[in-house]
């Protein structure tokens, strides 16, 4: 495997392991609280350091999960107390656990050289020479096995418990009361997204582990309203921006998974604007067409109100209050719809009209 | 009333309970028991721990003294036999899924940890939708629904659990005339098979109307037993305290014209 194919698929790795835990952040409005474990591992990395006498993969793991999952709970503790708000919490605990990072690092460790660069930007490109070598023999590009291993376990967790997952995230009552702890769910899933941040950390680094567990979920979440279709959508924009980032950072010789990050946006824009469902421009081009279609029903009800006085452009405009050009396009509407007819200025309803309105009118009775 | 075997047949005892969110007492002293086939109110205003004594039956809050048994064994163990409907407002509704798969969230309790809801899944739900009128709905993602329609459905879930007693959480919050209707009309059809409801209700006059049994409930137990004999002018009055400025005249004599109690909801 060459050095591209090895980045590319660390990548896509990368991608799909935030993607497919960051689907569930987001519906538990949690996307803070990854953020929080992305900088709190900081601690359970150097002690997994210290204890390992250097840099070991297990320790590493397990270190920054037990620091995930300090933080989840801590946060929780304080969130308890009643006095403290989630968000607030999330300042205060996050904080505290880097800085003890930092501390250690500073305190045990002034000789080994720590990159801030690498702590929150990651570098992808060296994937390929950083080797998983067990007993002499060399495996593979370790951040590659690492994330396609986590990536078989996110995958594995939401496909055994999806249903279980799915209850617990919407109703945490009833889960409950069937007997699906969502305790224990919740902090499975914290599990998991503490082991995902590190195995992507070392990747594409702190800040933008966050948006690739966030951003491609946010983006599924604009497209769908189906769960799992928003897991699949989630996971695949999150290997275009994967990919597409890579190319178009080798083009513009600019760091891969910054580009990686800024596809992801992009994407993300693109749905904010043109989703069919919750797309700004839907919505517009809904809202418009309702307001036209408002405006006609309202232009026939008129009519039929005021049958014996012959309305003209003139007297219309100034009842309705609607713009010249407003009406015209109203009235041109409904000339299409064969409800109105317009005989040299005035304005009358045909009889198609009459039976509309007296639709209109019966529409607006609260059914029953 | 008190020995062993009566307790077996009892849906709800609860004995001496007390729970505390934090200092306070929510719950002070809490003794009563639920007959089994009956239509059980709780009513009590604002904050006097109703859903905090749902909760606590259904172990979803711990207790700080007191126990609760289900037919006589502890809730963990007789969790296949409890429906549960909390309050329409505790749920995302934008959450992204449909009508018939909330309801078929009834039947996760039964399908246990892993299994997948199948195609007998599918159908006992569509049929329970069919029941509150709302099969129309069924892929019908749930954020389009109304406030009445979310409380069928979840009252279609309640119904899919095919419980022996159902725990229901204000099921008439904002719902209109007819939803309530249909919503009773339900609960009497479950009454009539012989299971057990237990109902947060808001409204004081439709009471006598729709409920066999009553629990007055204001951090204390303040009265309990069949409507007829514990509904009272008093006991109301107790409850409420002096909250409560209107009473229903129908209580405890006949007719007249009817108040709302102050029910400002959550
Ligand atoms: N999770 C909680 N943490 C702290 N206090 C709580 C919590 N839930 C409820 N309480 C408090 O417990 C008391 C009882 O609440 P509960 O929800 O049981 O009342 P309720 O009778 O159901 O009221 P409502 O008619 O408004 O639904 C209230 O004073 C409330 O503030
Ligand atoms: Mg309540």
């Amino acid at each position: 495997m060459n050095a591209e194919q090895t980045i590319l698929l660390t990548g896509v790795f990368a991608a799909s392991s935030c993607a497919l835990v960051g689907s569930f952040l987001v519906l538990r409005k949690m996307a803070m609280m990854a953020d929080a474990i992305s900088h709190a591992i900081l601690p359970g990395l150097v002690l997994a350091y210290f204890l390992a006498n250097g840099p070991n993969l297990v320790f590493g793991v397990l270190g920054a999960s037990l620091a995930g999952l300090t933080t989840v709970f801590l946060v929780e503790g304080l969130q308890r107390t009643g006095r403290v708000k989630s968000d607030a919490a999330i300042g205060i605990v996050f904080p505290a656990l880097f800085a003890l990072g930092t501390f250690m690092i500073s305190r045990y460790f002034a000789n080994v050289h720590l990159d801030a660069d690498a702590v929150l930007f990651g570098e992808i490109a060296f994937a390929p020479f950083d080797r998983l070598i067990v007993a002499g023999v060399d495996y593979g590009s370790q951040p590659m096995i690492v994330l396609g291993a986590i990536t078989v376990l996110n995958l594995a967790l939401i496909l055994f418990f999806y249903k279980e997952l799915k209850v617990a995230t919407f109703d945490p009552g009833l889960a409950a009361a069937i007997g699906f702890s969502p305790v224990m769910l919740h902090y499975g899933l914290m599990t998991a997204v503490s082991m995902t941040t590190v195995g992507a950390f070392s990747a594409v680094g702190a800040i933008l582990v966050v948006a690739l567990m966030i951003v491609p979920a946010a983006t599924a979440y604009l497209l769908t309203d189906r769960l799992a279709l928003m897991i699949g959508l989630s996971v695949g924009s999150g290997v275009v921006s994967a990919v597409s980032g890579y190319y178009l950072a080798v083009l513009i010789d600019v760091s891969i998974s910054g580009m990686m990050t800024v596809t992801a946006g992009a994407l993300f824009g693109l749905a904010a604007l043109f989703s069919p469902s919750h797309g700004l421009v839907a919505r517009a081009i809904r809202r418009s067409k309702l307001r036209e279609r408002f405006a006609a029903d309202l232009l026939v009800m008129h009519l039929s109100h005021h049958r014996t006085a012959a309305e003209t452009f003139d007297s219309l405009a100034a009842e309705l209050n609607w713009s010249p050009s407003w009406l015209e396009r109203v009235v041109n509407r409904s000339t299409q719809e064969d409800t109105i007819q317009v005989e040299s200025e005035a304005v009358r309803l045909t009889d198609n009209g009459r039976l509309a309105a007296d639709r209109i009118a019966a529409s607006l009775e609260p059914a029953r | 009333m008190d020995s062993e075997e009566a307790l077996d047949r009892l849906p709800v005892a609860v004995r001496d309970l007390t729970v505390a969110y934090r200092d306070t007492p929510v719950l002070w002293d809490v003794d009563v028991s639920m007959p089994e086939g009956k239509m059980i109110a709780i009513v009590g205003p604002n904050g006097a721990g109703k859903s905090t004594l749902i909760k606590s039956i259904l172990n979803l809050v711990p207790l700080t003294s007191g126990n609760v048994t289900i037919y006589g064994k502890t809730y963990k163990a007789q969790r296949s036999m409890v429906g549960y409907v909390p309050q329409r407002g505790s749920v995302d509704w934008d959450f992204p899924t449909t009508t018939l798969d909330v309801v078929q969230m009834g039947m996760y309790g039964k399908l246990g940890w892993i299994r997948r809801p199948g195609k007998r899944e599918r159908d006992v739900a569509l049929e329970c939708l069919e029941k509150v009128g709302m099969a129309s709905y069924a892929n019908r993602q749930i954020s389009q629904l109304s406030g009445g329609q979310q409380q069928r459905v979840f009252l279609a879930r309640a119904l899919a659990q095919d419980a022996q007693i159902y725990f229901m959480d204000e099921p008439f919050a904002g719902v209109d005339a007819t939803t309530e209707r249909a919503i009773v009309d339900i609960m009497r059809e479950l009454r009539e098979s012989g299971k057990t409801l237990v109902v947060v209700h808001h409204n004081l006059e439709t009471v006598p109307e729709y409920f066999d049994w009553v629990i007055l409930l204001n951090v204390r137990v303040i009265a309990s037993g069949p409507v007829e004999e514990v509904f009272t002018r008093e006991a109301i009055q107790k409850a409420y305290g002096g909250r409560m400025t209107f009473l229903p005249d129908s209580v405890g004599e006949p007719s007249g014209p009817l108040r709302r109690a102050e029910s400002l909801g959550d």
